[in-house]
């Protein structure tokens, strides 16, 4: 039982907002050795899982051009486009990507990425779109908010969508697990009953966000 | 043929550029430090031993943990000209900023068995493929002062700071925790306190055991292995009577809930927030709770109404 000590080191260090590098540096040393592995034995688990999960970081290539763009208008040209854009309100424009993002997702096409769309594209523009709303400059806290749901759309979008395409990797690690237990699983059956799922996502967050608008509209009517 | 290996090279090159022009403005040396410490890790990761590659990380945990790093100020352009080059370069602007994904995209879709790259990385691959293509367009496009997109791309690394080596740090603490049988911990609590006697029983504390171990790991890919084999299939399956595919695949999707509120699935909540610069790095996590929890329920009613029915 000693091990899920590490558990209590993640969930209080969070808590108590103390730097996440420290954190996790103190939680792997605390379950490591509770669990009987030696200081050396800790340092090459961890050095060997973090070489091998580099692939996570390789987003971070497009930064450069992303970076440059901004440096000539990028973001004041999303925001021109969607001001112009009869219409668009911030809401319908977060419910529009949502939806394409999940449905691309489902055929396994990969568009889309919080570097490569979210920062230079969508959020601008749903905070174009909001100012043209409320007919007046975001206060931080509502702007800070949309970007946020900006990039919580993307999530959603890509977490309820993925499952349905049949060579994702969550459907393969099930197949995976279940066939050391001797059951045999269709990756397409595994993908036809996410389905479901997707159809609750879709139309729970997709209320969600046209709530956006509503809400948009109240805070700037209040005086 | 190209492998993630030159994909690595090349971001281990952009990142230890990065730690160069930190290091040339001066009053950023810690972030010279830290980026130097990544770029080791992408450029010789592969070849180093696992005690090596676990140094590395150690100096890197020390150089971002102890706030060393600050804030950059990579020299930019200011909003008035901005807006200028905007009105002028038109919608043409996002035509560079589109080729990244549209690269990933045509790539997966079209050189997957061409044998041009290895085709189980060939998205990531395509993806680097892009940035090239992109940033040779910028070059010829806008003729950028020839180190602005690293000065621009540092600009943002900066904003990001040492949050963006926490997805890794975060995957390799789980590592940790499977080695030292956490799994198994978690596993024979749950059968041990849970209430589990009635068909319906089991279901619920299967999906709230994955979105709750998801929340501790930062993944639904960790929490899968050990719910299932601890409740999953001994008792909605062999007990109840349960069909396997079914209960896996909204398992599974139970566990994803979990992911969209936890602060160690770094890369879809705390790297985003830093990306968007807002204040509360908890921000796209509190966008996400009120979806997930209701996902949530709604993943127990439907696995509740179909599992045992087909």
């Amino acid at each position: 039982m000693w091990p899920l000590l590490g558990i209590v080191v993640v969930v209080a260090g969070f808590a108590l907002r103390v730097n996440p590098l420290l954190v996790i540096a103190v939680a792997a040393g605390v379950t490591g050795t509770a669990a009987g592995l030696s200081p050396v034995r800790i340092i090459e688990a961890f050095g060997h899982a973090f070489a091998a999960n580099r692939f996570v970081s390789v987003v971070f290539l497009v930064l450069p051009v992303i970076g440059l763009l901004e440096r000539y208008g990028l973001q004041e040209r999303a925001r021109a486009l969607i001001g112009r854009l009869e219409g668009a309100t911030a809401g319908r424009l977060l419910l529009g990507y949502f939806l394409s993002r999940q449905a691309a997702a489902a055929f396994g096409i990969p568009f889309g990425g919080h570097a490569q769309v979210v920062r230079p594209l969508l959020a601008p523009m749903t905070e174009a779109a909001a100012e043209t709303q409320t007919g007046a400059a975001l206060p931080d806290k509502q702007r800070f908010w949309l970007r946020a749901q900006a990039a919580a759309a993307e999530n959603i979008g890509l977490f309820f969508g993925e499952d349905i395409f049949v060579a994702i990797g969550s459907i393969l690690l099930i197949k995976g697990f279940l066939e050391t237990y001797g059951i045999a699983a269709e990756p397409f059956a595994l993908s036809v009953w996410a389905i479901p799922t997707a159809v609750l996502a879709a139309l729970i967050h997709g209320t969600r966000l046209l709530l956006i608008d509503r809400r948009l509209r109240r805070e700037a009517e209040r005086p | 043929m190209i492998t993630l290996e030159h994909v690595y090279i090349l971001a281990g090159a952009m990142v230890l550029l990065f730690a160069v022009l930190s290091a040339a403005d001066r009053r950023h040396l810690g972030n010279a430090l830290f980026w130097g410490l990544l770029s080791l890790s992408f450029l010789f990761g592969s070849h180093l031993s696992d005690f090596w590659n676990g140094v590395i990380v150690i100096a890197l945990i020390a150089a971002g943990g102890f706030g060393l790093m600050h804030k950059g100020a990579a020299k930019t352009t200011t909003p008035e000209a901005r807006a200028q080059s905007a009105a002028a370069r038109g919608n043409w602007l996002f035509v560079p900023a589109l080729v990244v994904p549209l690269a990933a995209l045509i790539g997966t879709l079209a050189l997957k068995n061409s044998g041009l790259m290895d085709p189980k990385q060939v998205t990531l691959i395509s993806l680097a493929g892009g940035v090239l293509i992109a940033l040779a367009g910028c070059y010829l496009w806008l003729r950028p002062p020839p180190l602005s997109p690293i000065q621009e791309g540092r600009r943002l690394m900066d904003t990001i700071g040492w949050a963006a080596v926490l997805p890794q740090m975060l995957a390799s603490l789980g590592a940790v925790f499977a080695l030292s049988g956490m799994g198994d911990a978690v596993g024979h609590i749950a059968t041990q306190y849970l209430p589990l006697g009635t068909p319906v029983a089991a279901v619920c504390a299967y999906c709230a055991g994955m979105a709750l171990f998801t929340l501790v790991m930062g993944n639904a890919f960790a929490a899968f292995p050990v719910m299932t084999a601890a409740i999953g299939l001994p008792l909605i399956v062999h007990r109840f009577g349960g069909d396997p595919v079914i209960m896996s695949a909204i398992g599974m999707l139970a566990g994803f809930c979990g992911t969209l509120m936890t602060p160690m699935a770094a890369n879809f909540n705390l790297v985003p927030a830093a990306l968007l610069e807002l204040p509360d790095r908890n921000g796209v996590i509190k966008a996400q709770i009120p979806t997930a929890l209701l996902l949530l329920a709604a993943n127990t009613a439907l696995m509740a109404a179909l599992v045992y029915r087909f």
